[in-house]
């Protein structure tokens, strides 16, 4: 599905990401933890094409196309989706009416017809109701005036009216209750098939209890220095990062 | 490709003007310069009442003591008011009595606009009346209207046919010394479209003016008068285009509405004169003097800009609610792009009992351009239970442009209620990026965003205006599109 080959990023002239390797095939659930300031971000950020980051070495493959090639529009139209830490308010622009023009536009790079008015209303329906997000948030202005939660129902709202082959979900817990957080999982797992994949990037191992990886990665200093699988993650969250260091051989 | 300040400037700045031709018609012409030998020449070509030559001369005189102003925040080099041609109009081949007798010529330039004169071609529910330079050419579904009464037609024609309408409204909402540019086209107005609605008629269909400049180094002088008799309605369209030149033309055109009691007028421009060229090149002075008195208790005037033309736009549509219990309305959009320079925004005049106001003013800068709204609100003494709400957005679309805000309060009177809320924002890199991750190219993200900005605008439009507004925005913004 994707390869990432020794990516290296910089941002300002700093470099954030110095090397990462990672290989995701269809149907798996990969995610990457790490402390603060590793680069988890900056890793969603540089594969959804992001300007401000400076790709300085390395490949990212994805369904066999050179993604770092590919304007951010286009990603998005070959199937990858980024469900964003921070959603940004569009006022004045229904959900609804940003909503079809996206999948219009994916549509039209893949040679098909519009949706019809009808088809779009029922896949509204039903996958609102995935992430039990009121009807009536989705005939609002994107984001706007939402509370933390309704804005990352609505993240998983949107990825499941675009079908993405690939998605990074970056922090979607941040903000959540556990409620919110349990409907939101739920919504991940339900979109979950053996043909996509999702990259979940958070802190916090709780997460993963609903939403359960094959494997996990921890990223220190821009390099994923570990991997293993959701045990790992319970790990880190009973002793925190500083084993890691120490088995890196810094001094902590 | 993704957004980049610089990339969007660019791309910004190479829009095109798509009306920028020009209709090669033989045309009458008054010979260049101001006095008063021109306006009686207006006079006579337009077989005018002595009264109205008498106001006219007035006028004229008045203006000459009056001095241009200065206060609007615009920089411009002055206009040469002896280098105009007061008068142009299309040589007519003869009197016209069918469409297949109007110039062919004529119609190519309005199909060119997307203005079809013939009314079976016409999206029905719209009558427009056309004015290209100083006259009115053509006025549509004007048999339709008289079944109820509806008095559409030209200037000139209402002078001639309805003298007591004209006279006992015209100037009395904006009287001849007004202000410089009024009294100008007091002086010299050479048509504009004309109005009535009787008593509790409600008129059946969008009533709209077309204005066309054609000719070089002629001013547009036009003037239109609405008036809408007790318990009546009546929406009301306006459009304008002009073709490219390298010289600044003058457009200073004066809009009378009246609302007896009872009465509702609707008032919409899609104002797209020529801007000139990126670097400031050319481009129409938009000079004009909008005004509407809420003479009865319970009217209504309601106006709704898109501004996206001209060089200079210096505008105020204002409302004077005379009548208790009236109501006020300003929604605009204005975008300025390049280097142009709009200092727009309106005047509530609050003199009725329980009158109330609302304005919701959208400014859009690109380019280098600065755009100003400039606002009054005015409570008088008695106007007791004024209301009013205001609300100035300013979208920045780069970082050599300018948003400027002068809001005006005189209030009188202590139980008035006035609120004013303003808000400047840059559009949001952000925002566009998450439109990109979803599929959305640039510039879509930047229309859909625009729009979404303008939307309390746009929405108060007729149906077939506000899809024409929202494609007009991309092109003012965008470039490629269209």
């Amino acid at each position: 599905m994707i390869s990432i080959q020794n990516l290296h990023a910089n941002i300002e002239g700093k470099e954030i990401l110095r090397g990462i390797n990672l290989e995701i095939k269809a149907g798996e659930v990969h995610a990457i933890m790490g402390p603060n300031g590793s680069g988890k971000s900056t890793l969603a950020s540089v594969l959804a094409g992001r300007e401000e980051y400076e790709v300085t070495e390395g490949k990212v493959i994805f369904n066999a196309k050179d993604l770092l090639e590919l304007s951010p529009e286009d990603r998005a139209r070959e199937g990858l989706f980024l469900a964003f830490q921070y959603p940004v308010e569009i006022p004045g622009v229904s959900n609804v009416n940003f909503l079809k023009t996206a999948v219009n536009e994916i549509r039209a790079y893949k040679g098909m017809q519009p949706v019809s008015a009808k088809e779009f209303l029922q896949m509204v329906k039903d996958r609102s109701a995935l992430v039990e997000l009121d009807s009536k948030l989705a005939s609002r202005s994107v984001n706007e005036g939402f509370s933390g939660g309704e804005k990352k129902r609505n993240e998983i709202f949107q990825m499941a009216m675009l079908e993405p082959k690939f998605a990074i979900l970056d922090e979607t817990d941040s903000g959540l209750d556990i409620d919110a957080l349990r409907i939101v999982a739920n919504g991940v797992n339900k979109l979950k098939n053996k043909d996509n994949a999702t990259l979940v990037i958070t802190h916090y191992q709780r997460l993963l209890d609903y939403i359960v990886p094959d494997f996990v990665h921890v990223l220190y200093k821009g390099k994923i220095v570990k991997t293993g699988s959701k045990d790992l993650a319970l790990e880190l969250e009973e002793k925190g990062y500083d084993w890691i260091k120490a088995e890196l051989g810094e001094t902590v | 490709m993704a957004y980049e300040g610089d990339e969007l400037l660019d791309e910004i700045t190479n829009s095109e003007y798509k009306y920028g031709f020009v209709t090669n018609i033989e045309s009458e012409m008054a010979p260049k310069g101001l006095n008063e030998d021109i306006i009686r020449f207006i006079s006579a070509k337009k077989n005018e009442p002595e009264w109205l030559l008498t106001w006219r001369l007035n006028a004229f005189r008045q203006w000459q003591k009056m001095t241009e102003p200065s206060w609007a925040h615009v920089d411009y080099v002055p206009v040469d008011y002896q280098d105009i041609h007061y008068y142009s109009a299309p040589k007519p081949k003869k009197e016209l009595s069918s469409l297949d007798e109007v110039d062919p010529e004529l119609l190519k330039t309005f199909e060119k606009l997307g203005i079809s004169l013939d009314e079976q071609k016409r999206l029905t529910g719209v009558a427009v009346d056309v004015v290209m330079d100083s006259v009115s050419v053509k006025t549509t579904f004007k048999e339709e209207l008289a079944k109820h009464g509806i008095i559409f037609c030209s200037m000139s024609e209402a002078v001639q046919e309805h003298p007591e309408l004209v006279r006992k409204y015209l100037g009395t909402v904006v009287p001849v010394s007004d202000n410089f540019f009024a009294a100008l086209n007091s002086a010299v107005f050479t048509d504009g479209s004309f109005c009535y609605i009787p008593k509790g008629v409600r008129c059946p269909m969008e009533l709209s003016t077309y204005f066309r400049i054609n000719e070089a180094k002629t001013g547009q002088f036009e003037r239109t008068l609405v008036i809408a008799d007790e318990s009546s309605y009546v929406s009301y369209l306006e459009g304008c285009t002009a073709p490219i030149r390298d010289e600044h033309q003058l457009h200073a055109a004066v809009v009378e509405l009246v609302a007896l009691e009872k009465a509702e007028i609707k008032y919409s421009t899609v104002q797209n004169w020529y801007p000139g060229d990126k670097d400031g090149k050319g481009g129409i002075y938009n000079f004009v003097t909008k005004r509407g008195i809420c003479l009865g208790d319970h009217s209504k005037i309601s106006w709704t800009q898109v501004e996206t033309g001209s060089a200079i736009t210096w505008k105020y549509p204002s409302c004077i609610l005379k009548g208790n219990n009236s109501i006020g309305e300003f929604y605009s959009v204005a975008v300025t792009n390049n280097k142009q320079q709009a200092d727009t925004g309106t005047k509530m005049i609050h003199l009725g009992k329980n009158t109330k106001s609302t304005i919701v003013s959208k400014g859009i800068s690109a380019g280098y351009s600065n755009n100003s709204y400039r606002g009054l609100v005015k409570i008088a003494k008695g106007a007791t239970n004024a209301r009013n709400f205001s609300q100035c957005d300013s979208l920045l679309m780069s970082d050599k442009c300018g948003a400027h805000t002068f809001p005006y309060i005189e209030i009188n009177d202590k139980s008035a209620k006035v609120e004013h809320e303003a808000t400047t924002s840059k559009i949001g890199e952000d925002q566009i990026f998450y439109c990109n991750q979803r599929g959305i190219e640039t510039e879509k993200a930047i229309s859909l965003i625009v729009n979404g900005y303008c939307k309390e605008v746009l929405n108060q439009l007729p149906m077939e205006f506000a899809v024409e507004a929202q494609k007009l925005l991309a092109v003012s913004l965008e470039g490629s599109v269209g």
